[in-house]
């Protein structure tokens, strides 16, 4: 039977063999799932994963796509390294497109070179302060942020569809429930695309997450929190004070990733804005290893099986929910690979080569 | 009166799948294990119910179905943190996605079919009692299965052997390990009768409430049954009591529209989901007193050293 | 019965990277006191845990009483009529006695009227506990009596108990003593698993002395010397670390009426502890485990913070209110009892282990970025001045053994030039070669005229290295006396002290 040995020290091979382990599984149960769907597999596959990247508009599509993903990626890697979850990125990428939204609204029509820059501050400052709720009930009562930010990720959405019902609808829309095209849009970094100047800020904001986790000393507090708080303490780091900064940072980034899908490709508020990146950006900032380089790659993985997941409902009338299926995979295989990171597999003959002997113990689990 | 005898039945209806969820889930974390896969066991569970009823014909097929659908999820949650001792939290975000993204797949055939009305209890004279009758003898089977659960799992944690070493389990695996008992094993049965249980809670929103199949048809209910453990410190009688106030809470809020108070309607639906987070504070203002209640081994993994 | 009663023959046991036990032969007669004598690391607990079920051997037969022997679990066992009482990790705090006492019995046993039989026999054998209490709320004597009445419910032919002592004041010790012996005269066979040299050489009838996971020898104790048995034990013969009279210089660490309540559920608060470390002398803190210890070593460290500035003060500087990096700043440093995850990140390599502690005091990060050479250049000195085994500073915390990782996490302190130093259980679980290390470092650290504070439950740790004796119980610190002027008896009155008050029997074991 299969044992599992503890390694004395984790495997550096393992950590990054591990991510492509699970992409292989994953295209592998993808393959199965398609067959038993009675889709061609093959041809399913060719379309979600290879498909988009043979045009310019699907390369820039996955660019347009991994933009918020990286960023709110980022963000929430800093929190889960200090163990700090905050699962309602979803929340506060509404809050900060709904507040950077409102500031081009409320200025309408002026507008100007200060105008992107101050929705941008706004739609940070928007998704901090949605995600300083979960952070001020976790320091002052020890309140679980898991469930009040998630909690509040519903409530951010509601109120993004209710205010673009109410107040910030279209005064010449029709009724519908949408806000007015803003006055200004992000700069396009490819002509006859939607790829906007976001991408860049996205990857500089990587950048800095990689040195503030690498070589910063916050970054070292971060995640010597994570893997032992009392040794934090013991180290004299603020619990509190980390907790803060982890939820601030990552409810900017996310804020910030929702007024640049407000500004860059949709260029109004609409209900429909926040589509599930905030929870597929947690897929991402695991699989990418909870490492800025790592989460980029992972951004542009999960960013295409979004563009392919389009393709393939457009040409094969395949769910929309083929996306979300094959983004939970990716998630339930890394997790499991994992695995071989902090223990060696072992193959053990069950019985004993000779009568009379004791039995082997079975798994270390149980021995 | 008869406003009244309505919202209460109401209540009870909207409050017995987080009774059922809510119920599995604390028997899970009693023995140390948090599976924050909740949603994604009740939609599986609800899709599972649904399908299963619409082939056979059934009810109780279709309730079976959607039992060994959560199960199943609950045994994928078990591979991975009880076996690959994965992360739990991660693990549980992982589940509930997987959960929501198969049963949209699964549920693409089956979007505006409805099921069969659920039957209902009904004895005559008893039933047919003014506000009373209808209130304590004609509920659907579920709402008194549930209610059976609760009763049953409080014995069985308080009374029993089973729930002694349950509780040993979750409060430190290290001695039960010691001693004899097999923290994994029990850990498995543990977190699957959760599962099986958040199915169940699940095809109670396909089956009995609705009744039809809609993509992400839980909305959120998973997370307020976890919510709910918390709230209830762990014992099952006040799960029971928490899901009733939230069923209650809910019910008011669709009731307020059809008083006519001018309240915006997306608004109104925040409603339960701002009690969860005001709960919760109220809940945990006391750290001391809710860590004293809590499993002492809660959400760690369990890894049996030389 | 004539025949012996365990037998053990070729037993082997592998873990990853080390051999357990190898090839490991014995037995234990009826009526037999045995003792177990080895090192921390001989391999004791890991052979006593496969007699007791808890793990298989590779290889290698036992026999009971003349009959094939193979438990497969703790149960088969207790069926067999093996008890065991656990040095850790076998009782739940948030569970009653009696629920305790039924976890660890077969169902049949633990039905209905349990409750009165505990009654029994803890009466009969002056062993008295309350069924009802939960075990989070009972001193650690109290709790080892938990575990003795749950093997002696089962009519146990053969009891094994493992490091039963450590917990325990010397009072205690003789009724633990007086319990065992009236057990072999009723018949019952006992293995004593013990590094306590004295103990062995009173109580036991044979001894097995392992080294290494081997049996190095066998011996009736009484007729050795303690020397003797020691010099079988280490397989060297041990210099006892020197202690010169120092005069002691000015007061550099004080604490003052330094009260605290305790944040965990059965925690211990301090009430009022006063003291004073001059440069140059030790001080030790005595005292039987869980009687403030922990919320004491959290106090001094910054970790949480007294309600006056002044409960604590190095060199006259007031720090009750100042956080660990403020107190290291000023030249306080510290080793806590647990290295793992406390002392140390077990995940995170030893040269970043060691800016956890260092950085404040050293300066390893400038602007905040942190200084890799610098620290890695610390590392490494720590490692080559204490001669820490390890194959690179790169290295995680946990590759490290528990005694290596301890001359890590005191040589990362002592070599931060600390004025004074708090250490809790500086060499709990140590190696001996490892230990006197650790103690001569202290020694010559305090020389230097450093002031050093050493909370230990270890009495001739304490005895060995110390020029003042203060006892802790129940959240009291007593004065500190000179040891000249201390016996081992006194301080384990003083030890005893605060349970005579809890439960009404401490009065009865004196």
């Amino acid at each position: 039977m299969l044992k599992l040995e503890p390694r004395r020290e984790p495997s550096a091979l393992m950590f990054y063999v591990t991510p492509f382990l699970a992409i292989a599984l994953t295209l592998a149960a993808g393959l199965l799932l398609f067959r038993i769907l009675g889709k061609p597999p093959v041809a399913a596959m060719q379309l979600i994963f290879i498909e988009p990247l043979r045009s310019l508009r699907g390369v820039s599509e996955l660019l347009v796509k991994a933009t918020p993903l990286i960023l709110i990626a980022c963000g929430l890697a800093l929190g889960f390294r200090a163990n700090v979850w905050n699962i309602g990125a979803e929340g506060q990428f509404a809050a900060g497109a709904l507040s950077g939204g409102a500031v081009a609204l409320a200025v309408y029509p002026a507008t100007g070179w200060w105008l992107l820059p101050l929705m941008s501050l706004a739609g940070i400052a928007g998704g901090a302060a949605w995600a300083a709720i979960p952070a001020l009930l976790r320091t002052r009562y020890n309140t679980s942020e898991i469930l009040v930010s998630l909690m509040l990720a519903y409530v951010a959405v509601l109120l993004l569809g209710s205010l673009v019902h109410g107040a910030l609808r279209d005064p010449d829309g029709m009724n519908f429930p949408e806000s007015r095209l803003f006055q200004t849009a992000l700069p396009v970094m490819i002509p006859g695309t939607r790829a906007h100047v976001g991408f860049l800020v996205a990857l500089a904001v990587a950048g800095a997450a990689w040195l503030l986790l690498e070589r910063h000393m916050a970054g070292f507090q971060i995640k010597v929190l994570g893997q032992a708080p009392r040794a934090a303490r013991f180290g004299g780091f603020s619990e509190k004070r980390l907790i803060w900064a982890c939820f601030l940072v990552s409810g900017g980034a996310a804020g910030l990733a929702g007024l640049f899908e407000a500004a860059g490709p949709v260029g109004q508020l609409v209900p429909a804005l926040p589509a599930g990146y905030g929870f597929t950006a947690i897929i991402v900032a695991f699989l990418g290893r909870l490492h800025p380089a790592g989460i980029v790659l992972a951004g542009l993985l999960m960013a295409l099986t979004y563009i392919g997941g389009e393709t393939a409902q457009i040409s094969m009338s395949l769910p929309s929910a083929t996306t979300s299926v094959f983004q939970g995979m990716f998630l339930f295989f890394l997790l499991a690979t994992d695995v071989l990171v902090a223990y060696r597999p072992r193959w053990i003959a069950t019985r004993p080569a000779r009568a009379g002997r004791p039995l082997q113990p079975p798994a270390k689990v149980e021995a | 009166m008869e406003l009244l005898a309505n919202i209460l039945i109401s209540a009870m209806i909207a409050a017995t799948p987080l009774v059922l969820a809510a119920t599995g889930e604390l028997v899970a974390e009693r023995s140390g294990v948090l599976n924050l896969g909740v949603e994604g066991m009740m939609i599986i569970g609800a899709i599972a119910g649904f399908a299963a009823l619409l082939a056979s014909g059934s009810v109780l097929v279709g309730l079976l179905a959607a039992m060994l659908g959560g199960a199943l999820m609950a045994f994928l949650f078990g591979v991975l943190t009880l076996t690959f001792r994965a992360n739990q939290v991660a693990s549980g975000l992982a589940l509930t996605m997987f959960g929501l993204g198969l049963s949209a797949l699964w549920g693409q055939g089956y979007s505006g079919r409805s099921a069969p009305p659920f039957p209902r209890l009904s004895i005559p004279g008893l039933s047919d009692l003014p506000i009373l009758g209808r209130l304590v003898f004609g509920q659907d089977g579920l709402v008194y299965l549930s209610l059976a659960l609760v009763a049953a799992v409080a014995y069985v944690l308080a009374r029993t052997r089973a729930g002694l070493v349950l509780r040993a389990v979750g409060e430190n695996h290290h001695a039960a390990h010691a001693i004899g008992y097999s923290v994994v094993g029990v850990r498995y049965l543990a977190v699957m009768f959760g599962g099986a249980m958040a199915g169940l809670g699940g095809a109670y929103l396909s089956l009995v409430q609705t009744p039809l199949w809609v993509e992400r048809m839980t909305a959120g209910r998973g997370w307020i049954a976890l919510a709910l453990v918390v709230f209830a410190a762990w014992r099952p009688w006040r799960a029971l009591l928490g899901a009733y106030l939230f069923g209650l809470i809910t019910i008011l809020q669709l009731h307020s529209q059809a008083l006519g108070l001018e309240v915006d309607a997306q608004l109104l639906s925040m409603v339960p989901y701002l009690a969860t987070i005001v709960v919760l504070v109220l809940i945990s203002r006391d750290s001391a007193r809710a860590r004293l209640a809590a499993p002492a081994c809660l959400g760690k993994s369990f890894h049996a050293s030389s | 019965m004539s025949g012996p009663l365990l037998e053990l023959s070729g037993i082997t046991k592998r873990f990853p990277g080390v051999v357990a036990n190898d090839g490991v032969t014995f037995s234990v007669g009826a009526r037999e006191i045995h003792a177990l004598l080895g090192e921390n690391g001989a391999g004791k607990s890991t052979l006593v845990k496969m007699i007791y079920g808890v793990l298989r051997p590779d290889t290698g037969e036992m026999r009971l009483a003349g009959a094939g022997y193979a438990p497969h679990k703790p149960s088969d066992a207790r069926d067999r009529g093996i008890g065991m009482v656990f040095q850790h990790f076998s009782l739940f705090e948030g569970l009653t006695v009696a629920d305790n006492i039924a976890l660890g019995l077969s169902p049949k046993l633990a039905k209905r009227g349990l409750k009165e039989r505990i009654g029994e026999v803890s009466a009969a054998y002056g062993l008295r506990l309350d069924p009802d209490r939960y075990v989070g709320t009972l001193s650690v004597g109290e709790r080892q009596r938990v575990e003795i009445v749950r093997c002696l419910l089962q009519g146990p032919k053969l009891l094994i108990m493992d490091e039963p002592t450590s917990v325990l004041t010397p009072q205690e010790i003789e009724v633990l003593f007086a319990t065992l012996r009236r057990l072999v005269s009723e018949g019952c066979s006992i293995l004593y698993i013990s590094h306590k040299l004295e103990e062995i050489r009173s109580l036991c009838h044979k001894a097995t002395i392992l080294r290494g996971g081997k049996v190095v020898g066998s011996c009736d104790p009484a007729r050795e010397t303690a020397r003797g048995l020691a010099e079988m034990m280490l397989g060297t013969a041990l210099a006892p670390p020197v202690r010169e009279a120092v005069a002691p210089g000015p007061v550099r660490l004080a604490i003052r009426g330094l009260s605290l309540a305790s944040a965990e559920p059965f925690g211990v608060d301090l009430a009022d502890v006063d003291l004073e470390v001059r440069g140059g002398e030790i001080v030790g803190i005595a005292g039987v485990a869980g009687n403030g210890q922990i919320e004491l070593m959290e106090a001094l460290i910054g970790e949480r913070l007294a309600a006056r500035a002044d409960a604590v003060s190095i060199d006259g500087e007031a720090v009750g209110a100042t956080g660990p990096v403020g107190r290291r700043a000023l030249g306080m440093c510290f080793v806590p009892e647990e290295r793992l995850g406390h002392a140390a990140v077990p995940e995170m390599a030893l040269w970043e282990n060691a800016v956890l502690t260092g950085e404040a005091r050293l300066g390893l990060a400038r602007r905040g970025l942190i200084d890799g050479a610098r620290s890695r250049a610390f590392a490494e000195r720590v490692v080559a001045e204490f001669g820490v085994r390890t194959a690179g500073v790169e290295h995680a915390a946990r590759s490290l053994s528990g005694g290596n990782l301890q001359k890590f996490v005191v040589g990362r302190e002592v070599l931060q030039g600390p004025a004074v130093l708090v250490a809790s259980q500086p060499t709990w679980g140590v190696d001996a070669g490892a230990a006197a290390a650790i103690h001569k470092a202290l020694l010559a650290l305090a020389r230097a005229g450093a002031a050093i504070l050493v909370i230990s439950q270890d009495l001739d740790e304490l005895f060995a290295i110390c020029g003042r004796i203060a006892v802790i119980a129940d959240g009291q610190l007593s004065p500190a006396r000179p040891v000249a002027e201390l016996t081992v008896e006194a301080i384990g009155l003083g030890m005893g002290g605060a349970h005579q008050g809890s439960d009404g029997t401490g009065s009865a074991h004196a």
